[in-house]
């Protein structure tokens, strides 16, 4: 019986090791690495001066490149929400460098974006941040609408902000889901998908699909509310308290929960502002910036809802903060159903938004403006501008150059987790591995986000 | 909708901006002190810690010098604008006529800077021509932090490198990528979409 | 020698059928989400629509413990060689699904950054349309795989890809000079 192999592994393994390297961007050895970078990877955010100690009561010992590990953590992995790669320096089980290597999504939405229309741009977009889509689209649209000079009808803000508002509920239930499941609470994941799909099912109703609606173009939203939508909602809002309750019976009640997370991941509210966090993960620190409150937009200057705050800046504030926002969305989402107007769904301006389909049969000028709109597209006035909502993991913008054709000649996306996933040195030095899983899922980055 | 995000008529703002700054600068708030009280505009153009500042669908944009870049960041970081919210690059190669103020004379490339301050809340934007010829620019990172993996996602795609930056790499594609993809020169890279039959796999 | 050596016959016939029927009743996916498609499978696999009724309630995120690879969403080119290596990881009989317009065939991102369809890098068995597929879709995916695991060929080599894990197969067994044969121990 022979039991040799017959395969050379040198070859294959090296080969499969040579086409996945990525050479410059990986975390390399201390004797490799320049004194700047090493500052980032070890989280030295506001650089002291010579003199002052750099590990104050943090990990004491730095060795040799002999005495610590590097460990590659990812891309495929099922702890870090999509393709995320993040390479560690490891003295035992304690991390000392850490070093997120992305761009495994990246899929050239930017320069995509300068060969769609700019109806057509909001397909793209929404597949950005996919777990909240409608952000992408809303601040998109208002960058093209800012560009046209137009203002959209009431009715249209309203339903952008309600559809807006039910999916940061969405996006902030799988944030418990996977968060749960990081951290060892399986169940929690199918819980927060039972709510997840409550909302799904009217996304579905008034936008047509679960996922990547385009449903907020520019010009208004793509399609009126069904009748009967005030009963879904009302519905939703009903069943909802219940469940988050449980879900604090199960994490906020919990000292395990509790003990994996407070204290873990903590960064200060000027390391945070200047790694350029948004979202919960900023107002963790204390810092309370929203952009509903600080920059209003839509109709939010007309509701009332808190921003919530945390204190610490560790891992259980942020999970604190995006429980309680669920709670300030259900309290937004029964102000706007209060408040609905009635009127457009979308500016009626036919060289701009599409007729109604009905309308084409009779009309041959609705026929005529149907067919430029969808061949040639509506041309935008030269221009550029920045535009920025609050979306479930900070500010999210679009900075849009318009050169007065149909397409847009420069489209930058602002997305929020690509400065987010900047903190990961910051948040994991000094813990161990299993915390690092905490804080990955703590930030709440979406990969789609990060890459574009 | 409200124009300015910051929520201040462009009076206020350039008003605010010309009493904040001349603490910093006295020659710059009386020239902008003296530019908004000037109805409409201005013979002398407003300036703003050392930069041109136009308004373009009514957010603020300052023009400085590639020279005067980094000390203008300086001066505005000072001045309250805690957070850099993003940096990005345009490729004007097919677009070399476009709106500037007088004096800044137009280059390929534009380094396009969104600052924010939190209290009071309010942006800026500085816009930084750099030329083809020489494609550069001081790294900020210096004075904001989060800067770090925007400018190598600008290195990465419009090929301008920043000195000073601790690690100037690739960020998006991989390592032995050769060009930089959102120029306006390169390909978008469609592949001719045709039929084919699947390979069968058993 | 394998099973294909054996000569066919009601026997094995049966035999042949209860080993697919345990193969097709036990997938095990590998945990292989890039993009939104990997939230609607992960929508599936939750309490709604319930893959454990199927058998693959356990997704490994080890790929050598993994008979599926759902491969849900789009792949960049960076992360091309990834899936490849993950791929290769896989210990056969191994499928693949490539769930989404995005990894079939590029989807609508027609550009430098994404491989036109994941069938460039590793063989696919079944292609679930949509963008992205509803959880519907995927189980009618994943019941044509087991259709065809159930109707199809029990055991195939796929010489032309490698046939997974990177091992040559020679044409005759490698003795290394100087080993003990069976005849002199």
């Amino acid at each position: 019986m022979s039991y040799t192999s017959r395969v050379d592994a040198a070859d294959t393994s090296r080969v499969a090791a040579a086409e996945t390297s990525e050479g410059g961007q990986e975390l390399q050895p201390r004797s490799r690495t320049g004194d700047a970078l090493l500052g980032v990877e070890r989280g030295a955010v506001l650089r002291l001066p010579e003199g002052a100690a750099l590990d104050t009561g943090d990990v004491s010992v730095e060795d040799l490149d002999n005495e610590t590990m590097i460990i590659n953590l990812g891309p495929q992995h099922p702890s870090t929400h999509g393709v995320l790669r993040v390479m560690l320096e490891l003295k035992g089980e304690t991390v000392l460098r850490t070093k997120p290597v992305i761009g495994y999504l990246h899929t050239g939405m930017e320069k995509t974006a300068e060969d769609l229309m700019y109806a057509q741009g909001s397909t793209n977009v929404t597949r950005m941040d996919y777990l909240a889509p409608f952000f992408n689209e809303c601040a998109y649209s208002m960058a093209v609408e800012k560009l046209l000079g137009i203002e959209v009808p009431d009715r249209a803000q309203w339903i952008r902000m309600l559809m807006m508002e039910l999916n940061r509920m969405s996006s902030h239930v799988l944030f418990l889901a996977t968060n749960g499941l990081d951290m060892g609470a399986t169940s929690m994941m199918i819980y927060g998908w039972r709510e997840r799909e409550l909302l799904l099912a009217f996304f579905e109703r008034v936008t047509g699909l679960r996922m990547n609606h385009n449903y907020i173009r520019p010009g208004g939203v793509a399609a009126d509310l069904p009748d009967g939508w005030r009963d879904d909602v009302t519905d939703i809002l009903e069943v909802l308290p219940g469940r988050l309750d449980e879900y604090d019976d199960l994490f906020t009640n919990q000292t395990v929960w509790r003990q994996r997370s407070e204290g873990v991941g903590v960064i200060t509210p000027e390391q945070a502002i200047s790694l350029s966090l948004t979202g919960p993960n900023l107002r963790s620190t204390g810092v309370a910036y929203d952009l509903r409150a600080d920059f209003p937009y839509l109709k939010y200057d007309e509701v009332e809802f808190d921003v919530i705050t945390g204190t610490v800046g560790d891992v259980f504030d942020r999970y604190a903060i995006r429980i309680s926002e669920i709670r300030e969305s259900m309290k937004i989402v029964e102000q706007i159903l209060e408040k609905m107007p009635k009127g457009d769904y979308r500016v009626q301006d036919s060289k701009i938004t599409p007729p109604p389909r009905a309308r084409i049969d009779e009309s041959m000028e609705a026929l005529i403006h149907h067919f430029k709109l969808f061949t040639e597209g509506f041309a935008v006035p030269p221009g550029e501008v920045y535009v920025s909502v609050e979306s479930p993991r900070g500010e999210t913008g679009c900075y849009l150059v318009s050169d007065g054709t149909a397409r847009p000649y420069r489209m930058h996306w602002r997305g929020p987790s690509f400065a987010n996933l900047q903190a990961l040195p910051v948040m994991m030095r000094g813990g161990f591995v299993a915390d690092g899983i905490a804080v990955i899922s703590s930030l709440d980055p979406v990969l789609g986000d990060v890459d574009r | 909708m409200t124009d300015a995000p910051g929520g201040a008529a462009p009076n206020d703002a350039a008003g605010a901006g010309a009493a904040e700054v001349g603490a910093a600068e006295a020659a710059g708030a009386a020239e902008a002190a003296g530019a908004a009280e000037a109805a409409g505009a201005a013979e002398s153009p407003e300036r703003r810690a050392g930069a041109l500042l136009t308004r373009s669908r009514g957010q603020e944009v300052l023009h400085p010098a590639r020279d005067a870049y980094h000390a203008t960041v300086e001066e505005l970081h000072a001045d309250g604008f805690v957070m850099c919210t993003d940096v990005t690059a345009v490729d004007y190669l097919l677009r070399p006529a476009r709106d500037l103020p007088e004096g800044i004379a137009p280059e390929r490339f534009e380094v396009v800077v969104n600052l924010l301050s939190l209290d009071p809340p309010r942006r800026v934007r500085l816009r930084v021509q750099v030329p083809e010829a020489d494609p550069r620019l001081p790294t900020i990172w210096d004075v904001y932090a989060g800067a770090d993996f925007y400018e190598r996602e600008v290195y990465d795609l419009m090929g301008i490198v920043f000195d000073g930056h601790p690690d100037m790499t690739r960020i998006m594609m991989p390592e032995d990528w050769e060009g930089h993809p959102l120029r306006k020169d390169y390909p978008v890279g469609q592949v001719p979409v045709r039929f084919k039959a699947a390979p069968p796999t058993r | 020698m394998g099973l294909e050596d054996l000569n066919h016959n009601f026997l094995t016939g049966a035999l042949e059928d209860v080993v697919k029927w345990a193969r097709y009743r036990s997938i095990w996916p590998a945990t292989f989400g890039l993009a939104c498609c990997a939230i609607e499978m992960m929508g599936t696999g939750a309490a709604n629509f319930d893959l454990a009724r199927f058998g693959m309630e356990v997704w490994r995120a080890s790929p050598r413990q993994a008979d599926l690879m759902i491969v849900a969403g789009r792949v960049s080119q960076k992360m091309a060689p990834v899936l490849r290596q993950v791929y290769d990881q896989m210990m056969e009989p191994k499928w693949v699904i490539s769930m989404g317009v995005c990894a079939s065939t590029g989807g609508m991102f027609n550009n430098y950054a994404i491989v036109q369809g994941v069938d460039q890098i590793v063989p696919v068995d079944v292609y679930a349309p949509g963008c992205p597929p509803g959880p519907e879709t995927l189980i009618n995916a994943i019941l044509t795989l087991h259709n065809k695991i159930r109707t199809g060929e029990i055991t195939r080599r796929r010489e032309a890809t490698g046939a997974g894990a990177g091992v040559q197969l020679d044409a005759e067994p490698f003795v290394p000079a100087g080993a003990p044969t069976q005849a002199q121990r």
